[in-house]
């Protein structure tokens, strides 16, 4: 095994042998835990690090097994799955950080921290699949990975919630296979290839190939949460957050969106997908979403819940760009894909800093958080502009370049759904913030349980895991023009698909 | 040149009926490391055969030098081969769980019972014919139905005895069958009879082929003669459970598999839709059944029942090397490692709350937590989730469905899963819930934990590793 | 007709019998004895057909005694049970 071959499951392992070991800890050893987690997270930061400078200068990574005849599991770290690695890989460090704090000294610390680890081994394999086989492997295994988060409190609510949480996700991963599976009969074993293998099939398999389009995007589209998909996502809310981050920001309704990208672009082909007619379809599918998911976050009166129909529709953001026909759209979702998860986890962060510090679950408790929690107010409002794309933050960068897409593609009416969408967007993140900072207390806090020390208005461990986002935000936006940014690479990997 | 190499095909029978016979020298309770050591040994000697069949193709070996007809002529393929290699990985670790089990429970007579039960079965998979299949087949039950009935609870006997009179019955109708095929052709042997048997064969014929498929089927319970199965199955002791259902059920459909295939090819095309219809039913059936229980192991049990229907979809999709016969014998193999991890898991998880209920499970997962992962991961097998075996059977039977354009066959493969899915994380949600304050875990042996462990990895990690197998089942 | 096929017809007839008496009797023990009827059946049609070209055939009879055995083994097994069924069994807590 060359050194090419080796560094993507060293990836993989990174998380998984920490994961394992973690499982078998006892749970009074918090010291050796934590270091396996930081240790874990590290090495694979700087794993994607050196395969990220690899790909820049040229290198291919990947790793092939034959599970059946005509059937691989393949990896192959090129620039798309690091765009989503790396991702990945820099919010688990602050997930992880922040879990750690959020979960002291609550019970079973080995099974939530260990099932963590095999959750982002899988997010790291759907990165890195370099076929759809390999991508439904991982995709199931995040599915699996992540009942047990959601389930983790054991009350008769978090069982609910984890139901239907398998419910839809399984019910897609069905669906996925069963277009997975057609399409390796008509194609055999084939590997994701910039600009598609698809199109050699030419005309004549297009009903079916139309079909198993509808299938796949309905397989990923559970996990991205498509409407009419998405109904797990508000019932998944029960989740403790570190939980939610990771299935906001980090995991999940990632792999869904990332799901999309592969399909369009290195199944498909993004130009034989034009031809089929597929495009315009998926672009309604993900304006619907924007504008109801929008809709619903204003009638939410749980923070996380609002914060949960928000997300249904952000990700939908980056279905848009990609079935926006032209290279602006594609860069525009592809980097989306990065701010999203940035602004996300960043505001969920901050809503699990409330709860957990001052007993804020509800919209209506929140009234003059910023005076008693000022650096959380801070990267909240931070993350809440960048959503509704204030210039400046991340947000911008993206809903900028999925506007020139839209008007290159020559659907002008997108151009309305993202106005749409950003004014909603203000509509139920904008009263938030005039009550965090203006509306004074008037009552005493629901349940205090993090005193205030000095400048530290909550545990260390939850407050820089926010920060540190909430800068990444600010980042992505004002240092946009970076060689080394996301929008370099978005760029970068667009060149390819329409090469 | 055959003499230097040492034939394990006669001592896969011998040694089990040897340290069976031991243990019942022992007297009671006694024997269990005679057994993992003869397990042990077996295990080394199915490898061993495995790694010859893949070198030299299949052989056949003269019991005493005597040879058919009078004589008995064992056969080794790669079917046999990859039969026997996962009766010898799925008993060698139960033996081992069994050997802590019934140390806490009571038994009499467990370690001769499974010695004879594991050599019927060694000895049935290496039958070339169809009268040494009666013999072996109709042993087996005896076995069997001993060890259904060995707590000797009134429970227990009455469903051993429903067990053996299917049992009789079917393997009456076997027999009758094997009776007219030699009173047409002469021969009972499977080599001889292949070409004799003609597209167009006399009624007589056609009366034997029927009569035994459904003497079979009856072993198999296959839908509608599936009755018999969840009370011996579910009522039985952890390790015999898993015995029964991991692979005695598989015995008969190996000779429903390798007699389709073979003598009665001409005319299995006849009941192929038939088989697959039923195997549709059982899935659906069964894990309904499996949904609706309350009772853990009768959960499992019916979830046996949806699983052997899997086994049948295959026959319409049949052909000589295609994907569904691979399908077949990756179902089965995946299937019996990860029911064997599920009945071990049960036990564990009955032993550790003291019920047998599904209500009772409430909290285990703090207190059992590497059992528990092994019923996950058995379950991930059973729902076909990769990268188990049981994905890629389900993976290899889709795609040999949408290549013959069967799309109902898809949708019950797909739904069979869901639903498995569903009675699997019923368990999982009741196990995560907080224990009730009044809730008492008794210790269990760590033996067992971690022997269910290894089965159920075992099954969920075959799918890495499914190109030998089916390189082992493609030689003929 | 010759008497070969006499006695294969009368093993028919005798195996129906019995197979109509496991699936229709209720008591275990008549049950028993109906699967012995038809085991009888079987055997009869082996010796019976194998008796065709007026030569003794050794095979069918080594099989049928074969077949004695494990039949008489099954119907031990079966009564020990059902007499255990009927006893009330012992071992129930």
């Amino acid at each position: 095994m060359t050194a090419n071959e080796a560094l993507p499951l060293g990836v993989l392992a990174s998380s998984l042998i920490p994961g394992l070991i973690i499982f078998a800890l006892p749970e009074a050893r918090v010291g050796l835990r934590t270091a396996l987690n930081l240790f874990g997270a590290f090495a694979k930061l700087v794993l994607v690090g050196v395969l990220l400078a690899g790909v820049a200068a040229g290198e291919d990574y990947g790793f092939r097994h034959s599970v059946l005849p005509g059937l691989d599991l393949v990896f192959k770290a090129d620039a798309l799955a690091l765009l989503f690695g790396a991702l990945s890989t820099l919010l688990w460090l602050f997930t992880t950080l922040y879990a750690i704090g959020y979960l002291e000294g609550s019970p079973h610390r080995s099974r939530f921290f260990g099932f963590f680890s095999l959750c982002v081994t899988a997010t790291m394999g759907i990165a890195m699949a370099g076929n759809l086989f390999t991508f439904f492997v991982f995709y199931e295994l995040l599915t699996l990975a992540t009942f047990p988060l959601v389930v983790h409190r054991g009350t008769p609510q978090a069982m609910r919630g984890g139901m239907v949480y398998l419910a839809y996700t399984l019910g897609g991963g069905a669906v996925l296979l069963t277009g997975i599976v057609w399409l390796h009969g008509l194609t055999g074993s084939a590997d994701f290839a910039h600009g598609g293998y698809l199109a050699v099939l030419g005309g004549e398999h297009a009903m079916q190939l139309q079909m198993i389009f509808l299938l796949l995007i309905a397989g990923v589209g559970v996990k991205a949460a498509i409407v009419p998909l998405h109904g797990w996502l508000p019932q998944a809310m029960v989740a403790p957050a570190p939980v939610s981050a990771l299935l906001h920001a980090v995991a999940v309704v990632k792999a869904g969106a990332f799901g999309v990208v592969r399909v369009v672009y290195e199944v498909y082909g993004v130009e034989f997908a034009q031809s089929l007619d597929l495009l315009t379809p998926l672009a309604l599918a993900a304006a619907v979403t924007i504008v109801w998911g929008s809709l619903r976050a204003l009638a939410q009166e749980d923070l996380k819940k609002r914060l949960a129909f928000s997300t249904v529709s952000q990700v939908s953001y980056i279905i848009l760009g990609v079935a926006l026909f032209g290279p602006l759209g594609t860069v525009g979702g592809l980097v989306h894909l990065v701010h999203q998860g940035v602004m996300k986890i960043t505001l969920f962060f901050c809503a699990g800093n409330y709860a957990e510090t001052l007993g804020i679950h509800k919209i209506g408790e929140l009234d003059g958080a910023g005076r008693r929690m000022p650096l959380t107010t801070v990267a909240f409002t931070v993350a809440a502009l960048g959503m509704m794309g204030a210039p400046a933050t991340a947000g911008f960068i993206s809903k900028w370049h999925l506007g020139l897409g839209a008007l290159e593609a020559g659907m002008d009416w997108a151009v309305w759904v993202l106005i749409a969408s950003s004014l909603l967007n203000a509509a139920y993140f904008l009263p938030i913030l005039h009550r965090v900072w203006f509306t004074p207390r008037a009552r005493a806090w629901p349940a205090e349980r993090i005193p205030a020390r000095g400048r530290l208005e909550t545990g260390w461990l939850l407050l820089l895991p926010t920060l540190a986002t909430a800068a990444m935000i600010l980042v992505a936006g004002l240092l946009a023009g970076a060689d080394w940014g996301p929008l370099a690479w978005a760029k970068r990997i667009t060149v390819w698909e329409y090469r | 040149m055959t003499e230097a190499i040492l034939d394990p095909l006669p001592w896969l029978i011998v040694l089990p009926l040897a340290w069976a016979s031991l243990a019942f020298l022992l007297g009671e309770g006694r024997g269990g490391r005679l057994a993992i050591a003869g397990l042990a040994a077996q295990l080394a000697l199915a490898l061993l055969l495995a790694v010859q069949i893949m070198a030299q193709g299949a052989r056949v070996h003269t019991v005493g030098g005597w040879g058919a007809p009078l004589g008995i002529d064992l056969l080794a393929d790669g079917l046999a081969a990859a039969m026997l290699l996962l009766t010898q990985a799925v008993a060698l670790p139960l033996a081992v769980y069994a050997r802590a089990y019934f140390s806490a429970v009571h038994q009499t007579h467990f370690w001769p019972l499974a010695g004879f039960l594991l050599a019927a079965l060694n000895a049935l998979f290496l039958s070339a014919d169809l009268f040494n299949l009666y013999v072996t087949l109709e042993l087996l039950s005896l076995a069997a139905v001993g060890l259904v009935a060995l707590g000797g609870k009134t429970a227990q006997a009455a469903a051993a005895l429903r067990y053996l009179l299917v049992s009789l019955t079917a393997s009456g109708a076997y027999l009758m069958g094997v009776a007219l095929i030699y009173g047409v052709y002469g021969s009972v042997s499977l080599a001889t009879l292949a070409p004799l048997v003609g597209g167009d064969p006399p009624l007589a014929v056609w009366l034997a082929a029927g009569l035994m498929l459904v003497g079979l089927l009856a072993k198999t319970a296959l839908l509608p003669f599936h009755f018999w199965l969840p009370p011996a199955h579910g009522g039985a002791a952890a390790p015999v459970s898993a015995l029964l259902s991991a692979l005695v059920v598989k015995a008969s459909f190996y000779m429903v598999l390798r007699l389709s295939l073979g003598v009665f090819s001409p005319l299995a095309e006849m009941a192929a839709w038939s088989l697959g219809l039923l195997g549709a039913a059982a899935i659906l059936w069964g894990s309904w059944r499996a949904l609706r229980a309350i009772r853990i192991k009768m959960l499992v049990a019916w979830s046996t029942v949806a699983q052997l229907g899997y086994l049948f979809l295959i026959f319409p999709l049949l052909t000589a090397d295609g994907p569904a016969l691979q399908a077949g014998v990756m179902q089965a193999v995946a299937h019996g490692l990860a029911k064997a991890a599920m009945f071990a898991a049960a036990g564990v998880l009955m032993l550790s709350t003291g019920r047998d209920n599904l209500e009772g499970l409430a909290g285990v997962a703090n207190r059992a937590p590497v059992t528990l992962f092994a019923f996950s991961l058995a379950g991930i097998t059973l729902m076909g989730l990769p990268p188990s075996g049981g994905f890629l059977a389900k993976w290899l039977l889709i795609e040999a469905a949408l290549a013959q354009g069967h799309w109902p066959w898809v949708v019950v493969i797909i739904s069979g899963g869901l639903l498995a899915a569903a009675y699997v994380f019923k368990v999982l949600c009741q196990a995560f819930l907080l224990a009730p304050r009044s809730a008492h875990f008794n210790r269990v042996p760590r033996a067992m934990e971690w022997t269910a462990f290894l089965l159920a990895a075992a099954s969920a990690l075959l799918g890495l590793r499914g190109v030998e197998l089916l390189e082992l089942l493609a030689v003929g | 007709m010759t008497p070969g096929l006499i006695y294969a017809l009368t093993g028919v007839a005798l195996f129906a019998l019995g197979l109509a008496g496991v699936i229709l009797l209720a008591q275990a023990l008549r049950r028993i004895l109906a699967f012995n009827l038809m085991g009888s059946g079987a055997f009869l049609v082996l010796v019976g057909l194998a008796q065709r070209d007026g030569g003794v055939d050794p095979a069918p009879h080594a099989m049928v005694l074969t077949g004695i055995v494990v039949a008489v083994a099954s119907t031990a097994l079966a009564l020990a049970l059902a007499r255990r069924l009927a006893a009330g069994g012992h071992g129930d807590d």
